[in-house]
């Protein structure tokens, strides 16, 4: 495959990217931004300065024009008909699962389209309901849970991987234990090898907090799920758009990202799995496309992934993501984490200094570029909202982590969260706002 | 003025201080009373609200609540307008502020009749912030059927 030759493979494991990797500079920051229009924006008569990536990313030119491309001259429905279009679509679509799968390190056919990672997550945990009513046979055994197997998640989740593992507790009688955080926000590894135990089935766990951006020690899960003889399943989310992921490499069992976070178009994610693990699980959504033979009584499953990609699929968002893998590839995922690993540090440098501004997260934990805040007597709404009024966009809320907030002793936080299109001067756009919102609302003593 | 300064008008910011009402306070023997628990879930504010009535008039408000300036100016504001009003006056109040809210703008507030609740017209323009301004004016409605 000549094609894979010009592609530079992810460099290593999280975290090592940002030692060795040499960051984009200043120069080509500026440079990169020119790809991405919506920079451009004004918001109200103020420049915007874009700090909500760990929400949604915005899209490179290169990302639109590939969808644009496909509805211009390949549009058809993938892997049915014989038309010259038919075929064409298809191998479009294959190609982009091709190079998703190559920038995480996975077999082409490890790769399952879906909608985002919160369908990813839900797509698992219903595989594994119904290999626990007995779906799948005698190879979804590994898949079946009922009273007395424990699933174990953790404190730090997004809800998108807690309330589906909780839901299937419910559903299954199996039991949902998770290992806390400390009062910081850190994860209680010490506490990790209580919690998963000889009747854990399945690890599920983010690599990064979307919360606080603090990166997990993937390494020391697996090795305790494995142990034993626990299924991983890792949320990526936050960390395949922003660091080098190898899921080889992490050795996790599955992983669910996201394409609007990583530059792609929004209705596109992806969930990774083993090729032996997927194909041994039953599926979630059924229907077709799915099939090999279908009776009136019964149907035969095709092997994964297309076995959970029921019905028209997402064609122009692979497409589209695709392209955004391929931007992502050529600036090098190395270059991006050790660029936002800077701009992450010089906003938590930039709020320690400010007056009533309290980082929240631990340290001594690495971190992508993502600063979560509390600002002393200011409600994270109305801190949003001022610095909205500045052009500064941020997360304000509990940005769907709400047993981390109540750990921490907050309801609501403001988050700031970059992405390789930020400059030092949007972090101080951003930290000049948040220096003048307790003067504006009467907070200051 | 600035969109800021229109959405956070001093009036809103000197309320969000002050918080009249603030403290749930028991109701005296022989009033009826009525309670509301409301909450937005996309940001966490909440607030518990209590009307207390001496047959059709409203004696008193009282609130615990969490949540952004908007949201507890509000329910100062409100505290402070219904003290002594008959309760369908206090109602048509309710259905007033309502309609200015959901206005987007074009429903000019009559100071007149809603008081430092006339302030609360430029929120009218902020879509996503008119739950803020309605949290403790729904808490009431409901509060006060439940005392009904």
């Amino acid at each position: 495959m000549a094609a894979a030759q010009n592609v530079p493979q992810p460099s290593a494991g999280p975290g090592a990217g940002q030692q060795h990797a040499e960051a984009l500079d200043a120069a080509e920051v500026s440079r990169l931004r020119a790809d991405f229009p919506i920079l451009e924006t004004q918001v109200g008569d103020q420049p915007l300065v874009y700090l909500d990536s760990g929400a949604t990313s915005q899209n490179p030119r290169c990302v639109m024009e590939a969808e644009q491309q496909y509805y211009e001259q390949f549009n058809a429905a993938v892997h049915r008909g014989a038309h010259t279009l038919a075929v064409e679509a298809t191998d479009h679509f294959e190609a982009a699962r091709a190079a998703v799968a190559r920038f995480i390190g996975a077999g082409d056919d490890e790769v399952v389209w879906t909608s985002n990672a919160t369908e990813a997550l839900n797509l698992l945990a219903y595989a594994f309901s119904n290999a626990s009513a007995g779906r799948g046979g005698s190879a979804a055994e590994r898949f079946r849970l009922g009273p007395g197997d424990e699933i174990v998640v953790t404190e730090l989740e997004h809800h998108a991987n807690l309330i589906p593992w909780q839901e299937l507790a419910f559903r299954t009688g199996a039991a949902l234990k998770y290992i806390p955080v400390d009062a910081a926000g850190a994860l209680r590894m010490d506490l990790a090898p209580e919690v998963i135990g000889p009747r854990t089935r399945v690890v599920a766990f983010t690599h990064v907090s979307n919360m606080l951006g603090t990166i997990t020690d993937v390494a020391a899960l697996v090795a305790l799920a494995r142990e034993v003889g626990a299924l991983t399943v890792l949320d990526g989310c936050q960390s395949v758009p922003h660091l080098p992921v190898d899921v080889k490499r992490l050795d996790v069992d599955f992983m669910a990202f996201s394409g609007h976070k990583m530059l792609g178009p929004t209705g596109i994610g992806a969930l990774y799995g083993r090729r032996e693990l997927l194909n041994a699980m039953p599926p979630f959504l059924t229907g077709g496309s799915m099939i090999t033979t279908v009776t009136m009584e019964r149907a035969e499953f095709l092997e994964a992934p297309n076995r959970f990609e029921a019905g028209t699929q997402r064609i122009s968002q692979a497409v589209g993501l695709a392209a955004a893998v391929g931007y992502l590839d050529e600036v090098g995922m190395g270059r991006v984490a050790a660029w936002e690993e800077r701009l992450g540090a010089r906003m938590a440098d930039g709020l320690a200094q400010l007056p009533g501004i309290r980082l929240l997260g631990p340290d001594g934990v690495a971190r992508i570029g993502t600063a979560t805040f509390d600002v002393e007597g200011v409600h994270p709404h109305d801190v949003g909202q001022f610095l909205d009024a500045r052009g500064v966009a941020v997360r304000v809320g509990h940005h769907c982590a709400q047993p981390l907030h109540r750990a921490l002793g907050v309801t609501a936080s403001t988050r700031a969260s970059t992405y390789l299109y930020n400059t030092e001067q949007d972090v101080d756009a951003m930290l000049n706002a948040v220096a003048d919102v307790r003067g504006f609302f009467g907070a200051e003593a | 003025m600035s969109g800021l300064e229109q959405l956070y008008q001093q009036i809103i910011l000197d309320h969000a201080k002050r918080r009249v009402g603030d403290g749930l306070q028991e109701p005296a023997p022989g009033h009826a009373s009525g309670e509301s628990h409301q909450h937005n879930p996309i940001c966490g504010d909440q607030i518990q609200l209590r009307v207390e009535l001496d047959g059709t008039r409203i004696v008193r408000i009282s609130w615990d609540g969490t949540g952004c300036s908007i949201s507890m100016a509000a329910a100062s504001v409100l505290t402070e307008l219904a003290e002594g009003v008959e309760r369908d006056e206090l109602i048509g109040l309710i259905d007033q502020f309502r309609e200015v809210m959901r206005s987007r703008g074009s429903v000019e507030a009559d100071e007149e009749v809603l008081g430092d609740g006339a302030a609360f017209a430029g929120v009218a323009k902020f879509p996503a912030r008119v739950k803020c301004a309605m949290l403790a004016w729904v808490a009431a409605e409901t509060a006060l059927l439940a005392a009904a």
